[in-house]
């Protein structure tokens, strides 16, 4: 993207100077790293005054054995320019550790992000604090592991067999 | 079945046969599918009921999207646990008599997806008549699997009462 995100990035450091904790450059993609407990003004600050107005995706990685904290919650948000070339796109990201699954939602910035953050809730547990309604999208409702953790073993059927036997159950009636 | 023609009725004739054969040709030569298609088989199925492969020519053309009026499930695609319920029941809504094909590697035995979602086989759940492999299968697969139908109907039938 040739957009230069210079002036975002310096106003994003005068508007959170203590909160960015890192700043990275790759193959003309930008990065931030944000402390957790800022995300939710950033993200307003991001869409408020530098009109990052679309919410791309937001989804989690999961670093066990790789990185502590274990997770980070990516946000991948964008900018549309009057012309094509002049789209911009930057990369947020937050870690949440295993001992605090928690982290504020987005979903009143960009409602857009409602789904987002209950698919990462779906699939990695981690709790979005202030969701409207924070429910398992993809899994039955009853199920119980987080699959896309990287300790859970993908082809363990038991939970949906579970979940599956408990609604034969419930259609019978 | 046995065919008579007497000059006493004017040559026109007359057939000698059981209810149960009657019945029995009868609903082989007029299955009514439940199409029950969730990925990508489920294009190759409806390929088949188009003009180019007509399954109409096997007087199986009238899809029913209401499992009432249906007495053939075709499953094509992958089914996954949470999917899996809404399949049973959908067959249990089925009048009989009813038979099912599988249709597609997932239905017959999980596919590619070895996965923590996915049903490895809807024999798990479904009693399944015909399994159709491929991913996906050709239309003319699919048609094999009807004329297979069509031929337990005539060979087993299904009571009549
Ligand atoms: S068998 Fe192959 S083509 Fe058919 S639903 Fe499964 S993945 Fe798709």
């Amino acid at each position: 993207m040739s957009v230069d995100l210079e002036p975002v990035i310096n106003s994003l450091k005068n508007e959170f100077p203590q909160d960015i904790l890192g700043v990275k450059e790759y193959r003309g993609e930008t990065t931030l790293l944000v402390s957790k407990e800022q995300i939710f003004k950033f993200c307003a600050y991001l869409k408020d005054e530098l009109d990052f107005t679309f919410l791309a995706d937001l989804t989690a990685v999961d670093y066990l054995e790789v990185k502590s904290p274990r997770y980070e919650v990516v946000y991948h948000i964008h900018r549309f320019g009057p012309e094509c070339e002049e789209n911009a796109r930057i990369r947020v990201k937050a870690k949440v550790s295993e001992d605090e699954l928690k982290i504020d939602s987005v979903t009143p910035v960009w409602s857009g992000a409602d789904w987002l953050e209950r698919e990462v809730y779906d699939m990695f547990g981690i709790e979005f604090i202030g969701h409207p309604d924070l429910r398992r999208i993809l899994m039955p409702e009853d199920y119980e592991p987080f699959p896309l953790r990287k300790d859970f073993d993908v082809r363990n059927r038991e939970a949906s067999k579970r979940s599956f036997e408990k609604a034969l159950e419930e259609g019978a009636d | 079945m046995g065919v008579n023609s007497d000059p006493l009725l004017g040559g026109e004739g007359f057939l000698t046969t059981t209810i149960e054969a009657f019945a029995n040709w009868g609903r082989k030569n007029s299955l009514w599918p439940m199409p029950f298609g969730t990925a990508c088989c489920a294009i190759e199925m409806m390929g088949v009921f188009a003009s180019r492969f007509d399954l109409s020519r096997f007087g199986a053309e009238v899809a029913r999207f209401s499992p009432r009026q249906a007495d053939l499930m075709i499953v094509s695609g992958t089914i996954t646990y949470k999917m899996a319920s809404v399949c049973r029941r959908i067959y249990d809504q089925m009048p009989e008599p009813k038979w099912v094909i599988a249709m597609g590697s997932c239905t017959c035995g999980g596919g590619p997806f070895d996965s923590y979602a996915v049903v490895q086989g809807i024999d798990e759940f479904l009693p399944v008549d015909v399994y159709v492999g491929g991913c996906p299968p050709r239309p003319e697969a699919l048609i094999d699997a009807v004329m297979k139908i069509q031929k337990k109907i005539e060979m087993k039938g299904a009571p009549v009462v």
